[in-house]
């Protein structure tokens, strides 16, 4: 039979599978033939692995399979698989295997899904359009000529052009929120320490959390279920209290939603801001009740945040100087400090230099107290403020991304501007909080993420939630340009 | 806060990155306009505000006291730039 892999859940890969509609390899080969036909175009895949991906199909096929078994997922290039190619989206990681998987690609092996390739995204996870890939942009599947966000965005547009259909992503400060939302696909950012960051390439350590896209809040929750739990490897990770459920209520009655007015005041796009309003008017009717609260920090988050994410960047990016792996400069006569120099300023980026400038700035001496003390500071005020606004509401509603979808090369020159799309994301990395964006319509043809976002380890509240206003909005995942002819 | 050429220069060798005439330039600019956006937290009233290093509060993860193997020496010098006698190999010290 011919599988239609664009709009195909990971359920829906299953239910084929487990009628033995397909086989493990009829599955694999869908995707790969889609991947073949279109990437091109979009550029979502830095690699694919077919040969590797059809081998463990067969194996599947051969010995047998259940749950996700025989899946495919797409994976961001920042997490280290053993032996494959890993570069973070960075030319001085060209070439570069890692000796080791990532927890949580050790979680997707033994669940018997089925890596696919590693997506391309903002070099070392830095920007929020995938413009600053060092192996060119991604683009939208909506509209070619738009960003899919990021620093995901080849993660979040490999799920929306029927790639695959679930991907790992990470977000140090939205970017798995914000390119979901501007891709029209869900995805969700867990509790800090909820998936090991073993094996992820470290860019702010105190904020980075791996995450799932999908097609479905569903397949979101699934996708969880494998990922998160206590690795002995990340001295961070912790065991979740409870286990993730995958959610199938279609009510919101006694759910209370905040709706942090400060926050939103800063500045909204008018047709997401209208479909922000649609999807709450949704929520009442499915009995939820809306409460405006105060978090008058948050405004400041955005500061805090570009702040604290330098400053740790900065330490975490010494490490590659030419010297145990990757890229290497060196000229007759260089001593070992003109080595690193030639090395990093080759292998790095524009915004990646930028980044390191900056936290290096910030963390030298006499500068340390008035901009890292303060953005510290100011990080406690932001999660009081949110222990607060959790006393009296159960999730807080904001738009994922205060945009839909730019034009690529619109904000690549302006940093600040690329920096403001993170407005209603950071403040959540920076209080480690878990987050989920899913789409909530369409503003002038372009997708609109709707962001929730719930106290540490409430991630089963937010599926829940997100569950039955995803069933009341009805949105179809499928990009419009495929709609029609297929 | 306006970002010299020079603060430039002395950040740069500290983040050991050579920068083109043409970066220092525009990294000075740039920086510049950042530092000018995030001048906004200094209307916070933070006396007596303890920072926040880590989101959540957990202390002393310790593993077990059990030794095991770690990576093989070729292994790891397989994904080295340059090698030589079992040793990352690297240019003078000076």
């Amino acid at each position: 039979m011919t599988i239609e892999t664009l709009g195909l859940t990971a359920e829906g890969c299953v239910a084929l599978l487990d009628a033995r509609e397909v086989s493990c390899r009829e599955l694999i080969e869908a995707y790969l033939e889609r991947i073949e036909a279109h990437d091109g175009e979009l550029h979502c895949f830095l690699h694919t692995r077919a040969e590797l991906a059809l081998a463990e199909a067969d194996r599947l096929d051969r010995d047998g399979r259940s749950g996700l078994a025989g899946v495919p997922i797409a994976l961001k290039d920042i997490l280290c698989v053993r032996g494959e190619e890993t570069t973070a989206g960075s030319r001085i990681l060209e070439g570069h295997r890692p000796l080791y998987d990532a927890g949580a690609v050790t979680n997707v092996k033994n669940a018997g899904l089925i890596p696919i390739g590693k997506t391309n995204m903002d070099e070392f996870a830095m920007g929020s359009s995938t413009e600053h890939s060092g192996f060119g942009p991604t683009h939208n599947p909506w509209d070619p000529e738009l960003v899919p966000g990021g620093s995901s965005g080849g993660s979040a547009a490999a799920v929306a052009a029927g790639f695959a259909p679930l991907a790992l992503g990470t977000d140090t400060g939205g970017s798995i929120r914000q390119p979901a939302a501007l891709c029209g696909v869900v995805g969700m950012k867990p509790t800090y320490g909820a998936v090991s960051r073993h094996g992820l390439i470290a860019f702010g350590s105190s904020l980075d959390q791996i995450g799932p896209f999908a097609l479905s809040v569903r397949d979101a929750a699934l996708a969880m279920q494998v990922i998160t739990g206590l690795d002995p490897c990340d001295a961070t990770s912790v065991a979740l209290p409870e286990p993730i459920d995958v959610p199938s209520n279609e009510d919101l009655r006694g759910v209370t939603i905040g709706l942090p007015t400060d926050l939103l005041a800063q500045g909204v796009e008018a047709g997401v801001r209208e479909s922000f309003d649609a999807t709450l008017q949704q929520a009442r009717d499915l009995g939820a009740e809306v409460r405006e609260i105060a978090l008058p920090t948050a405004v400041h988050a955005l500061p805090a945040y570009y702040l604290i994410n330098p400053a740790e960047a900065s330490a975490n990016l010494a490490r590659f100087d030419g010297v145990r792996y990757g890229l290497r400069l060196e000229e007759a006569g260089d001593t070992v400090t003109d080595m690193y120099g030639r090395t990093r300023s080759h292998g790095f980026g524009a915004e990646v230099k930028r980044r390191i400038m900056l936290g290096t700035y910030v963390l030298s001496a006499g500068y340390y107290d008035a901009y890292y003390g303060t953005a510290q500071r100011a990080r406690t005020l932001i999660r009081r403020e949110f222990d607060q606004a959790f006393a009296d509401v159960d999730v807080i509603a904001t738009p994922a991304s205060p945009t839909v979808a730019f034009p690529i090369g619109d904000r690549i020159d302006d940093p600040w501007a690329m920096y403001a799309c993170d407005l209603f994301t950071v403040p959540v990395n920076l209080a480690g909080l878990p987050g989920i964006s899913l789409p909530s319509g369409l503003s002038e043809g372009l997708p609109v993420g709707f962001q929730l976002i719930g106290p540490a380890f409430s991630e089963n509240r937010l599926l829940a939630a997100a569950h039955a206003l995803e069933s009341a909005i009805g949105f179809d995942p499928v990009p419009l340009a495929y709609r029609v002819g297929g | 806060m306006a970002i010299s050429s020079d603060d430039v220069l002395h950040v740069a060798a500290l983040a050991n990155l050579s920068l083109s005439e043409e970066e220092v330039a525009r990294m000075s600019e740039q920086l510049s306009g950042i530092l000018g956006h995030v001048e906004a937290l200094q209307s916070l009233d933070l006396e007596d505000v303890p920072p926040t290093a880590h989101a959540l509060d957990i202390e002393n993860v310790t593993r077990a006291d059990a030794p095991r193997p770690s990576w093989p020496r070729d292994e790891v010098l397989d994904g080295a730039p340059a090698a030589r006698d079992g040793l990352f190999r690297v240019p003078p010290t000076s």
